[in-house]
């Protein structure tokens, strides 16, 4: 027994941030004053508040330390863990109070949070099969196979309202009955890992922090729809998640939770882990299954669906992660319990990341049916540097960009697709009104265009096609009908494309069509840029006025393109300025000004 | 057979369960236009030139893989369906080599005639960035030209699922997808066996044979060369297709008739060779069963067959029998015993053969294939090559006269003119060691089980005493899972017979190319290899060892089958080749 335990993120974030040297430290440091036995470090996942990791928080207590440096480490040992004062310094600002440290859960991140698919995220040691257990892991594994059936399982499920937190927001239950309806001699479940939106890493988060849910809802699936085999198929760029599973099967094979004969009910599951080499494609289901056939990820035309043909033209079960980790709550507490959460149609929790123009950058688990608004100004914690709102960006590169008209809508499923975005996997990027929005829809089409993997005409031509004319219009080279010849090539994309990657890149640029297209005609009629983002639209300029002459900017400009004499105003040769700023950040009056 | 109802463009349709709306529209009497489908070849919806709309369905669909189900409504010409076919041949085009009047596809082209069907305008709407490519000149049969390729996949189908071999596919992704070997490696130095499958299939110019007429035009001009031409069986059953002429259609007489035409000395028949192979390869035969040889004898008339086996079987090599295939004992020939009695010099021989084959360009660059020290075979056209001679003098092909071939060189039984379809070879080869083991005459030469355009057949006849065990095996994907069984010991074969292209030569890879339209819903082959086995019915002479001119050809000069002389001058020796390996 220890009578102190200190949770160091290990999640990806924070040990990029050093904390696996803080690890290290805390050890040596915690050896050095003889507490070797007292307190115990323990490495655990991701707690979601990714911009202020490194994250410590220690045990009894909660004490939650943030941004962490190895150089701190000396004094928490010797204060905190050995004379009881604790380091207040570096205590996250806002559980400071002046009647002492809050808990962690009546803070703005977290008090709207209700984390069920990251229960145990930060919390348990992931690379320990034990933890997992001591949270109630594997109890619903046992219950599935030796109370239910595998109707009752799909049942349950079905009755949750459980659907498919990948993107498509596919009834789950369904999809486990179409695979359980199709006889075979072999069946499959697998699951998709291969997370790859643009800031999206909540699977990544739970793979790292809880990996054994994953097997453990996998395994029931395998029970639920007559599998024997399961395959995650994981991006090669996680490695963390890559070594947590891998030890976590082992781990599960040893105590026989996966393997022959589970729980001496005779049914048989085993679970092999598959690297995805980096194709964003590949999250796409069939391509996903293309490529563990050892195929090139391509997607292939459907119906066959996999439930009927496969991975291997056999019968496939396929969620992803986070839907997975829902699995197991759902049958402990059974589907009423998970009903009680979220809106009609769109039950439980969603798991975002917070990205881009906002304070509280990380993952956060909200009921479905919280208000965009909500997220952003409370959990986010609101704009920096008191810019205003102007969209947030959901769903990825298949989804839209929201704007803030739209900030009081409940977020579920079918609230995103009917104001033209989407959930996607949980990506959520907030830009405020510094970011240009067909700056911000030729970043999330450029990077389809970049990911298409080149099979069907419409995604593999068209999508580069629509590249080129967002470009000629932040260029400030296209006219009004190349606007009505960019709509009408998105809806072609839409109606035509082979994969959902191909029918949904063009919404990025519908998206922000339908709700700044002033922004668009800014470009192409004004010539002008009004959030100032396209370099080729902008000019710098100095005011005579203002200029006092001191020669910084035509020394700092890199291109020689500011010319004046000591003393006097300075003017910029527009013909040679390449638009860099540099003048604009170091003017110390004032003077030039961007337009 | 077992139906399901649905509703075409508000017409009720009644089509076989797991039909698919392509085929369903098919038996409605429409032509639903496609590009990248190919039948049980490449089944990929990649190309989306097939869309229609579906009732209830979240977008168009890809009529050629989409299975229809009872009830299903489907239009295949609104508005929205028109427009999008349009747009995807105008972005098609917008990264694609537009120099059609100078393309060997031009006319022909099937991307080509959808931009007239679909009434394209403006070829120049989606003008944007475009990839550039060099043209893969290195192989020894064709040309790549990416610039023109519309990345449908067939040729990397084909090549894959049909041959084998697999040498051809996707690298990249996205705008920069470019079909070419692994690592980017020429074709000319993987194990491509030059079957040219690829480009029959392809729909446009971006892959095509190295087309070698201008070198024959130079021949036929040189006043100091005598220029003789042979054609392959196969050549006859497809030429006419170029002009015109339903599939099937045996066009010798007019063929020989142009060939005259367009000068060349002497119009020989590649059909001779062939009963001179059955000469050799049967007496090898009976001499291997006799004496304990190597079996099963594998034929060696396929070139394709043959790189392909020197490169994934190099242990299997002494299977193969050692004759040189027809089209190089017909040079052989000609140089050695023809040259002679016509006090030709050899060195001034040009021959020329007809080929429904890409593999053939290949094989006249062998080595150990130049009897007369000097190569057996000049120049290899291909089928192709010969119908662009044929227009580009002005030949009226179709209301040329009859005319027979040159003697004694053009005499042939009907056991040679079968050759040219899967099973032929094997058929003949046994119409003389039948004869030869039993010394008897065969009450019937026809050998039917070994008919048809089966990938994989096998028959046994029991001869003399003991049983043979044959098989047939066409397209190399078959070979190789024939072979396996051969290797694996499950199955005990005498002699077998493999030709490259699946159906035989009368598919060969320099045959008329027929576009997927075609090729979806008739079986070409089969059509082709009728009009070779009428032939053969209908021929007085059925039998390799009953050719007069083969006789007089061993009488006069090389004494008997498998005799020293024989050897010297119509066998050969393989080589043992890698597959690509980095």
């Amino acid at each position: 027994m220890y009578r102190s335990h200190v949770l160091v993120c290990g999640g990806t974030g924070c040990t990029s941030s050093g904390s696996h040297r803080i690890v290290e430290t805390l050890k040596t440091e915690i050896e050095k004053n003889g507490l070797k036995d007292e307190i115990a470090v323990v490495q655990t996942g991701c707690h979601g508040l990714c911009a202020l990791g490194p994250i410590m928080i220690v045990y009894p207590g909660a004490t939650f330390y943030s941004l962490v440096k190895e150089e701190d480490i000396p004094e928490i040992v010797s204060e905190h863990f050995l004379k009881g004062r604790i380091v207040t310094r570096l205590v996250y600002e806002e559980t400071v109070t002046e009647e002492g440290i809050k808990s962690l859960s009546d803070t703005d991140f977290y008090k709207k949070q209700n984390r069920i698919a990251l229960r145990n995220c930060g919390i348990i040691n992931p690379e320990n099969i034990d933890e997992y257990i001591a949270t109630d892991g594997y109890e619903a594994l046992g219950r599935v196979l030796t109370e239910y059936t595998p109707d009752q399982v799909i049942q349950t499920i079905l009755d949750s309202g459980l659907r498919g937190r990948g993107g498509g927001g596919f009834p789950t239950g369904l999809k486990w009955k179409f695979a359980k309806g199709y006889d075979a001699d072999q069946k499959y479940v697998c699951c998709n890992a291969d997370e790859g939106d643009p800031g999206a890493f909540m699977d990544r988060s739970v793979l790292e922090g809880d990996p054994h849910v994953v097997l453990e809802a996998m395994t029931i699936a395998g029970f639920a729809i007559g599998a024997s085999q399961g395959y995650i198929y994981v991006r090669a760029e996680y490695p963390i998640a890559v070594k947590r599973l891998q030890i976590a099967i082992n781990q599960a094979r040893e105590y026989g939770l996966l393997g022959k004969n589970i729980f001496n009910t005779g049914f048989n599951f085993d679970i092999d882990l598959r690297l995805g080499a980096g194709a964003f494609v590949c999250g796409e289901e069939t391509a996903l299954m293309t490529s563990i056939e050892g195929n090139r990820g391509e997607p292939r035309p459907r119906p066959p669906f996999p439930a009927e043909k496969g991975l291997f033209g056999k019968p496939t079960l396929l969620n992803n992660v986070e839907t997975y980790a829902n699995i197991p709550q759902i049958i402990l507490h059974g589907a009423d319990w998970f009903t009680s959460m979220g809106t009609e149609k769109s039950k439980g929790t969603k798991v975002f990341a917070l990205g881009g123009k906002i304070h509280n950058t990380g993952l956060v688990e909200i009921p479905m049916g919280t208000t965009l608004r909500e997220v952003v100004e409370e959990i986010g914690g609101g704009i920096p540097n008191g810019k205003r709102f102007k969209a947030a960006q959901t769903g990825g590169p298949s989804g839209g960009c929201i704007p803030a008209e739209h900030l009081d809508i409940p977020i579920d499923y079918d609230n995103l697709i009917s104001i033209g975005s989407m959930m996607g996997s949980g990506g959520l990027i907030v830009m405020d009104e510094d970011n240009c929005m067909v700056d911000i829809a030729k970043f999330f089409l450029d990077f389809t265009v970049e990911e298409s993997c080149g099979k069907c005409t419409p995604c593999r031509i068209g999508t580069k096609r629509l590249s080129e004319m967002l470009d000629k219009i932040t260029k400030g080279n296209a006219t009004l009908e190349d606007i009505d010849k960019m709509e009408e090539l998105c809806y072609y994309i839409k109606e035509n494309a082979l994969c959902g990657l191909g029918q949904t890149a063009p919404n990025p640029v519908l998206s922000t069509l339908r709700y700044f297209r002033d922004e668009y005609i800014a470009h192409v009629v004004d010539k002008k840029c009004p959030a100032g983002v396209c370099k080729a639209l902008l000019s710098y300029q100095i005011d005579p006025d203002k200029c006092k002459g001191c020669t910084l900017c035509s020394r700092i400009c890199p291109n020689n393109a500011i010319n004046g004499k000591v003393k006097e105003a300075h003017v910029i040769d527009q013909s040679k300025c390449l638009k860099c700023g540099a003048c604009l950040e170091k003017c110390r009056f004032g003077a030039i000004s961007k337009k | 057979m077992e139906t399901v109802n649905i509703k075409i463009n508000g017409i009720q349709v009644e089509a076989p369960v797991g039909s698919t709306i392509l085929e369903a529209a098919k038996l409605a009497h429409i032509d639903i236009p496609t590009l990248c489908f190919l039948k049980e070849i490449n089944e990929i919806g990649a190309c989306r030139m097939c869309v229609v709309e579906v009732k209830g369905a979240r977008s168009l669909v890809a009529s050629c893989v989409y299975p229809i189900r009872d009830g299903m409504e489907v239009w295949t010409n609104t508005p929205k369906v028109l427009s999008s076919r349009k747009k995807t041949l105008e972005l098609i085009l917008s990264d694609h080599d537009r120099k059609c009047l100078s393309c060997v596809r031009s006319g022909k082209c099937e991307l080509q005639k959808l931009c007239n069907d679909l009434n394209v305008e403006n070829e120049l709407l989606y003008e944007g960035a475009r990839t550039h490519y060099e043209i893969d000149e290195s192989a020894p049969h064709m040309y790549r030209d990416n610039n023109k390729c519309i990345l449908c996949r067939r040729c990397s189908a084909v090549c894959a699922k049909v041959q084998g071999v697999g040498v051809i596919g996707a690298n990249e992704r996205g705008f920069s997808t470019t079909i070419s070997c692994a690592f980017d490696l020429p074709l000319g130095e993987t194990s491509c066996v030059s079957c040219g499958q690829c480009i029959a299939v392809c729909p446009t110019g971006a892959l095509s044979e190295k087309d070698d007429t201008e070198e024959v035009f130079a021949a036929l001009a040189d006043p100091d060369k005598y220029v003789i031409v042979q054609t392959a069986p196969a050549v006859r059953a497809a030429l006419g297709e170029e002009f015109g002429l339903p599939i099937g259609t045996n066009v010798q007489g007019k063929m020989v008739a142009a060939l005259r035409r367009l000068g060349f000395d002497k119009v020989f028949d590649t059909d001779f060779a062939a009963d001179l192979t059955i000469m050799e390869e049967a007496n090898e035969f009976l001499d291997r069963v006799k004496n304990g040889g190597v079996l099963p004898l594998i034929t060696s008339c396929s070139p394709g067959w043959i790189k392909y086996c020197e490169h994934y079987y190099p242990d299997m090599l002494d299977n193969l029998s050692s004759c040189k295939s027809p089209q190089q004992m017909f040079g052989a020939i000609t140089k050695t015993y023809y040259a002679e009695k016509m006090k030709l010099d050899p060195e001034k021989i040009v021959m020329v053969s007809v080929m429904p084959c890409t593999a053939k360009k290949f094989e006249i660059g062998r080595s150990d294939e130049n009897a007369a020290d000097v190569p057996d075979v000049d120049i290899s056209i291909t089928t192709r090559e010969l119908a662009r001679m044929i227009e580009r003098v002005g030949l009226n092909f179709n209301s040329l006269p009859e005319e027979d071939f040159d003697d004694p060189l053009g005499r042939s039984t009907g056991a040679a003119v079968i050759f040219g379809a899967t099973g032929g070879v094997m058929e003949a080869a046994l119409r003389t060691a039948v004869e030869t083991l039993t010394g008897k005459d065969l009450p019937n030469p026809d050998f039917t089980e070994v008919r048809g355009t089966k990938g994989i057949k096998e028959a046994t006849y029991h001869v003399a005493g003991m049983d043979i065990n044959v098989a047939v095996a066409s397209g190399l994907a078959n070979a190789r899972e024939l072979l396996e069984q051969v290797k694996s010991g499950e199955k005990n074969y005498h002699f077998i017979e493999i030709m490259g292209c699946p159906g035989g030569c009368v598919n060969g890879g320099g045959q008329p190319k027929q576009p997927a339209s075609v090729r979806n819903f008739t079986d070409i082959k089969a059509l082709r290899a009728k009009a070779l086995y009428t032939q053969d019915a209908n021929m007085p002479l059925r039998k390799s060892h009953e050719n007069p001119a083969i006789k007089q050809l061993y009488k006069e000069y090389l004494e008997k089958p498998g005799s020293h002389k024989a050897h010297e001058i119509l066998h050969t020796t393989y080589v043992k080749r890698t597959v690509n390996q980095l």
